[in-house]
């Protein structure tokens, strides 16, 4: 019998929480509980997607792991290439610098995050230039590869960001998050700027290297349909907390979750025979500085009762491998999205 | 429908003199608009969506400039082409924000912010004379953030457009684009900024609105499933000119268009299979200086016939009752050379 690997990832109670400051002397009048005990697992290989509306904290956690804040509290456990298994979150700059190159990320804009006064060998190659790789003729053809990878022309390397359009400049995003050879890269909504075609350009590039990298992915994003089409689990968060983390078709077709199935409802359907306000969620999301008392779901969820009023419901274990934080997760009648 | 429609756009070209070269930015677009409808555009970046959308408002900005055509805007006394108003003359800015009305996209932006937004509905009210004085535009106001489901509008009403969530925002700027009971509202975009449980709350507020005053829409986006769920009729576009028209069924159950029936198959969607290759269109959008002769879409069309797609344009034909498509699939009219 062989043992089941450890998972790539661990993230333990992660907590991050911002100070809100008042007054002259910027006295600490609270915080803001952007991520609050957050803990799932990213296997090798597979995406997990994150899902929730702005303000659930989702790019925050992602933020986290890529050490980009420090975490408040919690771990994110990672396994090395070589096996080891390290703490990423109390980790000081130092230790960090060589994993950086194993833990990579894709933005949202594809704009903003290429530098305009320099060519594409510059852009894609500075990660190679910050690891050590001293010669050009080296970097460029890295770059040349990494270019063919994505689908570019290594042509295209003596030319500047603005000379691409946005679906090629988020290719070109691409090659640079992969110049390292990562083995975990989070993508933070990588395809919510681009248009339908692009879009689905984008998403096969990105299976394709997946499947031929072995890369693993924490795919961030609020589309649903993406995150659906691209991930193999998901994790959906609401004010700074897990509420559903099960494989992908067990979320879509048995949420176990009322917001997780709100969610899925609000999604427009592509049919125009397929036209109700059923179930439209009322109200808004609440303020993480000030959160509702026991579920933080309650005041909008249609199934509430005394107990989500009262007590904070745990994430726990519906069914193997689909976890949810509800009072009567597993007995309510939530139908698929 | 009996009644004459209330907008009827006519060959519109819209072009911009760039030190590079024009772009067609809108090529010869035809729709009508009847009383009551809902009509959806939808295209991609660069179709001239929005582009169209100014020239109705008469917003376009130089170097651009309507070069071409009509914009018949029936009124009761006889019908106006807009494009003969002077953009900023008495008869235009009279029309502008009273009968013809805009959601633009981002709030945020449309809002002044050392204003309240109730200071600036009240404004708009009193500056269109639809109210004797004052203390009646700010009733009128409270009534219309009532009607846009506002809570506390009585306390909302001072509040600035910085202190209300983004849901709240884009229903003051429904409620401010209702203020003076226009007979066409433009929809910009107006929830591509928001989050999908809002956006759900948000269409089906245009919904009812629209069901109560019988508003005629022009609805802009990219999302297909928005005009789906919003519009009775859709004008699909591509590089400024209509690929396909039809009722709203018919575009998403029997499209024509090779275009319309690329871009909805490569949607990722809530059902399909998924972690598969979406069908994608080959390709890239053409630079706006270097427009394909022929069909705009051949270069990357599936079905492109090498003997006519290239060299000559499809006139957008009238193939069955109420169903246009632009495409020698169809029909083999072309447009004159």
């Amino acid at each position: 019998m062989s043992e089941t690997p450890a998972p790539l990832l661990d993230v333990r109670g992660l907590r991050k929480y911002f100070p809100i400051v008042k007054g002259m002397f910027r006295r600490k009048a609270g915080a803001v509980r952007a991520v609050d005990d957050v803990s799932f697992t990213v296997n090798e290989g597979e995406t997990l997607g994150l899902v929730g509306e702005s303000g659930c904290g989702k790019t925050t956690v992602s933020r986290c792991i890529l050490r980009a804040i420090d975490p408040t509290a919690g771990q994110v456990l990672y396994r090395t290439r070589v096996g080891e298994i390290v703490d990423l979150a109390p980790m000081s700059r130092r230790d960090l610098a060589p994993l950086r190159q194993e833990i990579q990320m894709i933005f949202q804009d594809p704009f903003g995050s290429l530098n305009p006064r320099m060519t594409l060998l510059d852009n894609v190659g500075e990660p190679l230039l910050v690891n050590g790789v001293r010669s050009r003729v080296q970097r460029m053809d890295r770059v040349a590869e990494l270019l063919r990878l994505v689908g570019l022309r290594p042509e295209f390397m003596h030319r500047f960001p603005h000379a691409f359009s946005g679906g090629q400049r988020q290719r070109i995003g691409i090659a640079r998050a992969l110049a390292t050879n990562p083995r975990l890269v989070v993508a933070d909504e990588p395809v919510s700027a681009l248009d339908v075609s692009v879009q689905a350009q984008v998403l096969n590039l990105l299976l394709e290297l997946q499947k031929s990298l072995r890369l693993t992915f924490i795919f961030v994003a609020h589309d649903l349909s993406v995150v659906r089409h691209i991930s193999d689990r998901v994790a959906v968060m609401y004010v700074g907390q897990l509420v559903e983390l099960a494989p992908t078709a067990a979320v879509f077709e048995r949420p176990q979750h009322p917001y997780t199935a709100a969610l899925m409802r609000a999604v427009p359907v592509p049919d125009p025979r397929v036209r109700n306000d059923d179930g439209i969620l009322r109200g808004e999301v609440p303020s993480p500085a000030a959160p509702p008392s026991g579920c933080y779901f309650h005041p909008r969820c249609r199934f509430a009762e005394d107990q989500c009023r009262q007590e904070a419901p745990l994430l726990r274990e519906t069914s193997p491998g689909h976890f949810a934080r509800c009072h009567f997760a597993g007995h309510l009648e939530l139908g698929p999205g | 429908m009996n009644a004459p429609p209330l907008l009827r756009v006519r060959d519109l070209h819209v072009s911009f003199k760039m030190d590079e070269g024009t772009v067609r930015a809108v090529d010869g677009l035809s729709f009508d608009l009847f009383p009551g409808q809902v009509l959806g555009i939808v295209g991609e970046s660069g179709c001239g969506k929005s582009v169209t959308m100014k020239a109705v408002l008469q917003l376009i900005e130089p170097p651009g400039r309507i070069s071409k055509g009509e914009i018949l805007y029936q009124r009761d006394s006889g019908a106006i082409d807009l494009t003969r108003l002077p953009p900023k003359g008495a008869a235009m800015r009279a029309l502008r924000g009273a009968e013809i009305a805009l959601i633009p996209q981002e709030p945020m932006a449309a809002f002044s912010p050392v204003h309240t937004v109730g200071d600036q509905i009240v404004e708009a009210i009193m500056l269109h004379g639809a109210a004797g004085s004052r203390r009646e535009a700010r009733a009128q106001t409270i009534g219309l953030f009532r009607d846009v489901g506002i809570s506390m509008p009585e306390q909302r009403i001072d509040a600035y457009s910085w202190q209300l969530s983004g849901g709240l925002r884009q229903r003051a700027m429904i409620a401010m684009a209702l203020s003076c009971h226009p007979r066409l509202l433009i929809a910009d975009e107006p929830t591509t900024a928001i989050d999908v449980t809002t956006q759900a709350q948000i269409l089906a507020l245009l919904r009812e609105l629209q069901a109560k005053y019988g508003t005629s829409i022009i609805f802009i986006t990219h999302d297909l499933g928005v005009i789906a769920q919003m519009a009775d009729h859709v004008v699909v576009m591509y590089l400024g000119r209509v690929m396909e028209e039809g009722t709203v069924d018919d575009i998403f159950h029997a499209p024509k268009h090779p275009y319309t029936q690329a871009l909805l198959r490569s949607m990722p969607n809530m059902h399909g299979e998924t972690r598969t290759a979406l069908p994608i269109i080959s390709g890239a959008l053409p630079h706006p200086f270097n427009r394909p002769p022929g069909c705009p879409f051949h270069p990357r069309c599936p079905d492109a016939m090498a003997d006519r797609c290239a060299t000559r344009v499809p006139m957008p034909v009238e193939t069955e009752p109420g169903h246009i498509v632009s495409c020698f699939l169809h029909h083999d009219e072309a447009e004159p050379a």
